[in-house]
């Protein structure tokens, strides 16, 4: 069967679809000015000298800087130690929240939100009120005898450590939460009928099923810890140096435009690393996925 | 989701009180600056000795943070009405266009929201440079909305997908033309999402950072830059009292979203 089409309706059909395609230059505009040609002019400024010439002794200079290489080890051993604590706290929180009734779980939800909707600075003033020397940890750790010495807690890797987790974690319970409550409760139910443990409905039920939201979860968190800059600038005092601080560092102490643009690059080849390879780790747990239902 | 295991009491108290330590730890930071901000002393003492509303007159009456604040509340207003409507109709298109054209016009636009905030604040302080506009209120500004976009998206792209586009057919076959069908038809239907996404817009400028510390300077600094740089320096109550009102007043805002989109 041919369909003969009016050709002033054709005609019709792309004008409204140009029409409809025009509404979005606004946005996609901005997003041309404010985001892709700053990335660009990154990459064009890592590769002029300070008068303006074209040149590749920015790399040379950088790439051959210990501190680069220590800057790119501490920016991996945040983000992976940031991932790892926000797993093993964040899974049985959103294990514990999805076990209860929807209206419970949506209160208890407000209050785990609540450091989202706190501002970055606030959070950051609360934990160095919290961390320091003299701060309440340290009172409370002294004053019930349980250390003797207050403990170095902020302006170092551990404080930088707890601040981005505290960071991270609500992005990371969300869609875990979400993966758990969508599991089908006659699954657990079935299993348990039919003899499974706890332990082994865990095993075998609960954390298959949920192993797509701690996916989304650990590459909201990655994605987000990568080029982290506040907690690190403010809890770290100087003393952890990822690649975000280092380009601050960069730029604003040493007016340095061509260093702090190839540690830019850096971290957006990083970024695009770390997304190839989670491309690739989706597309293996889709596979196992797949099989594991045929088996 | 564990009723099926009665019997594993254990379990459960294990779980809950894991839980609840994980919830205690999220809270923490949040809750501990309110009674240090009504202090009456400048050492960061808990419990405070003496209560006093000193850091909150502190802030008030300093003529830098009311600056910053001005600021900020004009660069979050500026944000939310230029960010909103360019993402209501950019969020037409994508529900119109649908299919790939949509999937690669969202990429686009989501992709200031997984840039890391460094590598915008350096790339954009750049181009400013080359400008001469590092400093000024529209640098900052073009940096909030493009952030601001995508969260906009995120609300409106939902709501538009439950719009019935029929009645804008009908609207349309009897003389609207876009503009009326739009304001008259979209905008009314979709408010209470119009709502939150200007107040999620506004919140995004308002809590920005990273690009404020980079490209804001001087008059037009923004209230986290300058809690960036005391941070920085000392560790000052007037903060806890700025935190305070700050998370009183985001809580707020979530609150009436939360409870309009209920009603």
């Amino acid at each position: 069967m041919t369909v003969t089409v009016d050709p002033a309706l054709a005609a019709d059909a792309r004008r409204e679809r140009r029409f409809f395609l025009s509404l979005s230059l606004p946005a996609l505009f901005i997003v041309g000015l404010a985001a892709i040609l700053p990335i660009l002019w990154i990459i064009r400024q890592s590769f002029l000298t300070t008068g303006g010439e074209y040149t590749v002794g920015n790399y040379a200079k950088v790439l051959s800087s210990g501190l680069t290489w220590s800057a790119l080890v501490t920016t991996l051993e945040l983000s992976l130690g940031t991932l790892a604590i926000c797993i093993l706290l964040g899974t049985p929180l959103a294990l514990a929240l999805a076990s209860v009734r929807p209206r419970v779980a949506n209160v208890l939800m407000a209050f785990v939100m609540l450091p989202l909707w706190t501002a970055i600075l606030v959070r950051t003033y609360g934990w160095l009120v919290l961390l320091r020397r003299d701060g309440l940890i340290n009172a409370a750790l002294t004053g019930s005898g349980l250390t003797a010495e207050p403990l170095p807690l902020v302006y170092n890797f551990t404080g930088t450590l707890i601040g981005m987790v505290h960071y991270m974690l609500p992005l990371f319970l969300l869609p875990v939460y979400a993966a758990m409550r969508d599991i089908d409760q006659n699954l657990i139910r079935a299993a348990a009928s039919m003899g499974a443990t706890l332990g082994q409905v865990m095993r075998t039920v609960i954390m298959p099923l949920s192993a797509g939201g701690i996916f989304s979860g650990s590459i909201i968190v990655l994605i987000y810890s990568i080029g982290f800059f506040i907690t690190p600038a403010v809890l770290g005092g100087g003393k952890v140096n990822p690649l975000s601080t280092r380009i601050e560092r960069a730029l604003s102490t040493f007016q340095d435009w061509g260093s702090a643009s190839v540690l830019g690059i850096l971290l957006l080849v990083l970024m695009a690393l770390i997304g190839v390879m989670l491309l690739a780790a989706r597309r293996l747990l889709a596979h196992n996925t797949v099989d594991a239902s045929h088996a | 989701m564990l009723e099926a295991y009665p019997h594993n009491r254990l379990a459960r108290i294990v779980l809950w009180g894991f839980a609840a330590l994980v919830m205690a730890f999220l809270m923490l930071p949040t809750l501990v600056v309110v009674p240090l901000s009504f202090s009456a002393s400048n050492l960061l003492e808990f419990p405070p000795h003496a209560y006093s509303l000193r850091w909150y007159e502190n802030f008030f009456g300093s003529a830098t943070w009311m600056a910053a604040l001005r600021t900020s509340l004009i660069l979050g207003t500026l944000t939310a009405l230029i960010a909103v409507p360019f993402a209501l109709l950019a969020c037409i298109s994508m529900n119109r266009l649908g299919g790939k054209t949509a999937a690669s016009i969202q990429s686009v636009l989501l992709t200031p929201s997984i840039t890391p905030g460094i590598l915008l604040a350096i790339g954009l302080f750049f181009v400013l440079a080359a400008q001469r506009l590092v400093g000024t209120l529209f640098g900052v500004l073009v940096g909030h909305v493009v952030l601001a976009v995508p969260v906009a998206c995120i609300v409106l792209l939902p709501a538009l997908a439950r719009f019935d586009w029929n009645q804008v057919q009908a609207a349309r076959s009897l003389g609207a033309n876009w503009a009326r069908a739009i304001g008259g038809i979209i905008v009314p239907q979709l408010r209470i999402s119009l709502l939150s996404a200007t107040l999620m817009a506004f919140l995004t400028s308002l809590d920005e950072s990273v690009i404020s510390i980079f490209v804001a300077s001087g008059r037009n600094s923004t209230m986290p830059k300058l809690m960036f740089v005391s941070l920085r320096d000392q560790i000052d109550p007037t903060i806890a009292a700025i935190s305070t009102l700050w998370t009183a007043i985001v809580v707020l805002v979530v609150l009436i979203v939360a409870l309009r989109q209920k009603s």
